[in-house]
């Protein structure tokens, strides 16, 4: 497969009556030549290292090298002990994403999905649902498969570098890869997939890549949060049945124009939006004086 | 492009294209030199150039060209190992034209030779070498990857290409680059398989052929 677009991948399962994820399995194991058992292995691997991330990361002493992030996810695993507002799944997800994300700024080892910087918000919902008990490992394991297809469709489409498409590309792109997961994990249809994967692109059209002092931590950590959020509604509202009145590919498509016509000011060079902010500059010259 | 392109890699923070992918830019460089470098100058051009400090690019291309992968723990004190493996590093800012926004220019030198590399990490890791020594090249190490070094002459292709047929091996990239007609040129051969070490000694029986650097998959 070529992966030009979702629609054709989604058109394939239907035909053969087996999940995005099998397909992608399936295609994958011939197109890597090694075996889909082997496939699936290496896959579990990059599931353990994220379980790992969230458990190393929910370290309350955990800070970055900068110093300026860490603690925040063990704050938001002890409120959602608490009668939390968004109730305590949602709000365990939200402090696992924390975890990940806070444990890459500190020089952690995590799994890029699709980018570093983006790598809180697919374990957020995924691993969260396997430690819940809300799925199975293999299930887990499984969706991440789709997940990956929704994103070489971006990559091969737009883009998933911040540099080019702004954090569209890289939270953007997440947040998709994770509503098209949790669908497949929460036994939505195929259809479902494709729309809850339109309604997370559709929200997150335009984000803009503007890390202060150029570290990987304000905003990004945060924003792992705000596209989990995102992607935890997509998938709710495709569940729900309600269809994106633009496809995904299209949104995709969107989402390329969109980038394209973004300053560089606002593309992973710190030149503009908060990183240009009095406290961003503030920041910026506390850490490295100039 | 793979599955593992999009999940993953297993990577240390905290940006898969100002970390990771600088790594992978640095390993490659050491590939291409062949030997242990004494001398690494790095020139950060664009989105680099402006955000290496913050991301620890510097340290991430310097322990690539220590020979670390993008998964290893030490890329964090990498600048330390560096001054206690006699490793001497300069880093610049410059503006290289025309090029992606993470590109970085590396000039190498070992105990024998040395190379300049420049190189663009294009996202999530991922990177493509775009010039070698002067020549365009244009390879991401996604897969196996031949350099052949060679003068620019008739033939030069076929006879290359006949050791490659002959080892059974499929070739899925090609782009030659030479700096003028009858001078320098560099065949960048990428395949899909495994290729025998011994290939490289067979390339060197022909008389067009300066120097093959074989770099294995990253």
């Amino acid at each position: 497969m070529d992966y030009k677009n979702l629609k054709e991948i989604a058109n394939l399962s239907i035909e053969q009556n087996k999940k995005i994820s099998d397909i992608v399995l399936i295609d994958q194991s011939k197109e890597m030549s090694i075996s889909e058992n082997d496939l699936y292995k290496k896959m579990e691997e990059s599931f353990d290292v994220m379980l790992k991330s969230i458990e190393q990361g929910l370290d309350k002493d955990l800070k970055s090298t900068s110093k300026l992030s860490g603690g925040d996810s063990y704050r938001m695993l002890e409120y959602s002990k608490n009668n939390p507002l968004m109730g305590t799944f949602l709000s365990k997800a939200l402090a696992n994403c924390l975890a990940v994300s806070e444990y890459n700024s500190s020089m952690g080892k995590i799994v890029a999905a699709p980018t570093a910087g983006s790598c809180g918000i697919l374990p957020g919902a995924i691993c969260t649902l396997f430690l819940e008990n809300m799925c199975k490992k293999d299930e887990a394991i499984m969706s991440l498969f789709t997940a990956s297809a929704i994103g070489m469709v971006i990559a091969k489409n737009a883009t998933i570098a911040g540099a080019e498409g702004g954090c569209q590309a890289e939270c953007g792109a997440a947040s998709a890869m994770t509503a098209g997961a949790l669908v497949e994990v929460c036994k939505g249809s195929v259809e479902n997939v494709l729309d809850a994967c339109a309604f997370s692109i559709k929200n997150t059209l335009g984000l803009v890549c503007d890390p202060v002092a150029g570290l990987v931590e304000v905003p990004c950590i945060k924003r792992n949060v705000g596209c989990l959020s995102i992607a935890f509604s997509s998938a709710n509202m495709a569940l729900s049945g309600i269809k994106s009145k633009i496809p995904f590919d299209e949104c995709v498509l969107a989402m390329k124009e969109v980038g394209s016509s973004m300053p560089t000011s606002l593309k992973e060079t710190a030149c503009g939006g908060l990183a240009t902010t009095p406290t961003g500059l503030n920041i910026k010259n506390m850490l490295f004086g100039e | 492009m793979n599955v593992f392109d999009i999940i993953g890699p297993i990577m240390i923070g905290p940006s898969s294209s100002h970390t990771a992918g600088a790594a992978r830019l640095g390993r490659t460089a050491l590939k291409i030199l062949g030997e242990k470098a004494n001398y690494a100058l790095i020139e950060f051009s664009g989105s680099f150039a402006k955000t290496y400090k913050g991301h620890g690019t510097d340290k991430a291309i310097i322990a690539g060209i220590l020979g670390f992968h993008s998964y290893d723990e030490r890329i964090k004190d990498s600048l330390s190992i560096a001054k206690n493996n006699n490793l001497n590093y300069e880093i610049k800012t410059v503006q290289i034209p025309d090029t992606h926004p993470n590109t970085a220019r590396m000039t190498l030198k070992g105990e024998n030779s040395e190379c300049i590399v420049t190189g663009a990490s294009i996202g999530g890791g991922n990177i493509l070498i775009t010039n070698i020594n002067g020549l365009d090249v244009h390879f991401s190490g996604d897969h196996t990857t031949i350099l052949v070094i060679h003068k620019d002459k008739a033939g030069a292709i076929a006879e290359v290409t006949n050791y490659i047929a002959k080892a059974n091996v499929n070739i899925c990239g090609f782009n030659l680059g030479r700096n003028k007609k009858g001078g320098m040129a560099l065949m960048t051969i990428e395949v899909d398989s495994e290729i025998p070490d011994s290939i490289i000694q067979d390339f060197y029986k022909i008389e067009s052929v300066i120097k093959v650097v074989l770099i294995k998959k990253l």
